[in-house]
């Protein structure tokens, strides 16, 4: 055991090279997805069949062809029509476009989801499509899609494991560089996966604050600020108790 | 176009991929019926008032679901050297999702009006018949849309098996595409029966939610 945790230190800058990997197809898959999935869901909703017709198909077709298929897909295949992407952008680039389009439909939803009233009001109120959109129904909706993207965050990290079979050194990766070194299964791959379980768990306490943010910013619930305060005596009263 | 797809490879691997497509079935029919079964006694037994037993199962299942399914099956596939790749494939899956599934019946039951514990409990039925012929039947409707839903996605996450060598649809056409180096048709045509499975199976369960809705 203090053999194992001597190799795991010795190798720590390449744990760090790895998490960086695995971090950064989390960061630049999920800003693709929200990207993809914004316009997908806006474009789900429209009324021209011009715009919603396509919309339907490609997130029809990203969700139902296995995320494992695109990435191999993007490896292997795309290059035969003259296009070769680096490992890491290929990795980026299946994993925003499959979990942006599951992300539509969390979008789809969630502006169904929000009061026609608030709608006719601005339409009453004459406010241009574009800010009825940015100022009114977005925020409101925006609250009800943050649980949703974070199920869809987690699910999207773990998803970025595969990264190790377009050959990128992943953490994934560095899990079975470490079993080689130190010829203890139990001890890399628990080491590997509560490392997996923390970048969950602090992605997860980072969403939940956004929420709080978002629903504080639309009038429901205490501000951010106010859940962070542990001053005795000060406690906000929390959301729905009063 | 000729130089890029041809149709007479697509013909050679098409029986490779049909026949793990066959092994993609099995896995998610094994894979669904053991998550249907433990995430039920998972949501369960977190309803116990035992803290001894409540706390480590949370964590647990936490743990279970916020780590990759791809490291799981590794894991278990290095660990348990006597077990065949297939049945630690199946099992790693079905515990996966499991703990997906046990959050659905959690909420299917806690979406059982009060009323009807109550009612259950006037007419002094004893607990087993109180889950039995009470809360279960009105719950079981709530979750089986779903349930059905992460069946698909199990459905959609078999290839992940190619991680321990079990041969699927995908691994059957990786495999294909290694041996001739050309993944063009093998890969295209694993990801067309994807859809044409999961998109009329994801219909159904649409239709489903909205007539048990």
């Amino acid at each position: 055991m203090s053999d194992d945790l001597q190799i795991l230190l010795d190798s720590l800058p390449r744990l760090g090279d790895a998490v960086l990997v695995t971090l950064q197809l989390t960061v630049g898959g999920a800003a693709l997805a929200f990207v993809v999935a914004v316009l997908l869901g806006l474009g789900s909703r429209t009324g021209s069949l011009l715009v919603r017709g396509p919309s339907r198909v490609v997130v029809e077709l990203l969700r139902g062809t296995s995320l494992v298929v695109q990435l191999f897909w993007l490896f292997y295949v795309l290059p035969v029509f003259g296009f070769r992407l680096e490992s890491l952008v290929c990795g980026i680039l299946a994993l925003g476009l499959n979990f942006g389009a599951y992300g539509a439909e969390v979008v789809r939803g969630s502006l169904a989801a929000v009061p026609t009233g608030q709608w006719e009001a601005a339409v009453a109120l004459d406010l241009s499509p574009v800010h009825r959109m940015r100022r009114v129904v977005f925020p409101q909706a925006w609250p009800l899609m943050i649980p949703m993207f974070t199920n869809l965050l987690i699910q999207l990290v773990k998803g970025s494991a595969l990264a190790t079979y377009i050959l990128l050194h992943d953490l994934n990766y560095f899990i079975e560089q470490l079993r080689r070194g130190t010829q203890d299964t139990v001890f890399s791959y628990g080491v590997g996966l509560v490392l997996y379980f923390l970048l969950a768990y602090a992605l997860t306490l980072l969403m939940n604050a956004l929420e709080v943010r978002a629903k504080h910013r639309v009038g429901a619930g205490p501000s951010l600020r106010q859940v962070l305060s542990v001053v005795p005596g000060r406690r906000p009263v929390r959301a729905g108790a009063a | 176009m000729s130089d890029v797809w041809s149709w007479q490879r697509a013909a050679d691997v098409l029986p490779f991929i049909l026949e793990g497509f066959k092994v993609t079935l099995l896995a998610t029919f094994v894979g669904t019926a053991i998550a249907a079964v433990l995430g039920l006694v998972v949501a369960l037994a977190r309803r116990s008032s035992n803290r001894w037993l409540t706390v480590p199962l949370g964590v647990a299942v936490e743990f279970v679901r916020s780590t990759p399914l791809l490291v799981q099956l590794v894991f278990a596939y290095l660990l348990l050297t006597d077990l065949s790749a297939m049945t630690i494939g199946f099992v790693v899956l079905g515990v996966h999702y499991a703990t997906y599934m046990s959050e659905v019946y959690r909420a299917g039951i806690d979406a059982v009006p009060r009323g009807q514990w109550e009612a259950a409990k006037a007419l002094n039925l004893p607990r087993a018949r109180t889950w039995r012929a009470v809360v279960l039947p009105q719950a079981v409707r709530k979750t089986l849309p779903g349930l059905g839903n992460y069946a698909i996605s199990m459905f959609k996450e078999t290839p992940f098996l190619f991680a321990i060598g079990v041969v699927e649809m995908f691994t059957a056409a990786e495999q294909y595409g290694s041996r001739t180096f050309v993944y063009t048709e093998a890969l295209t045509l694993v990801g067309i029966l994807f859809l044409v499975a999961s998109y009329p199976t994801s219909l159904l369960v649409r239709r489903l939610e909205t007539r048990l809705a």
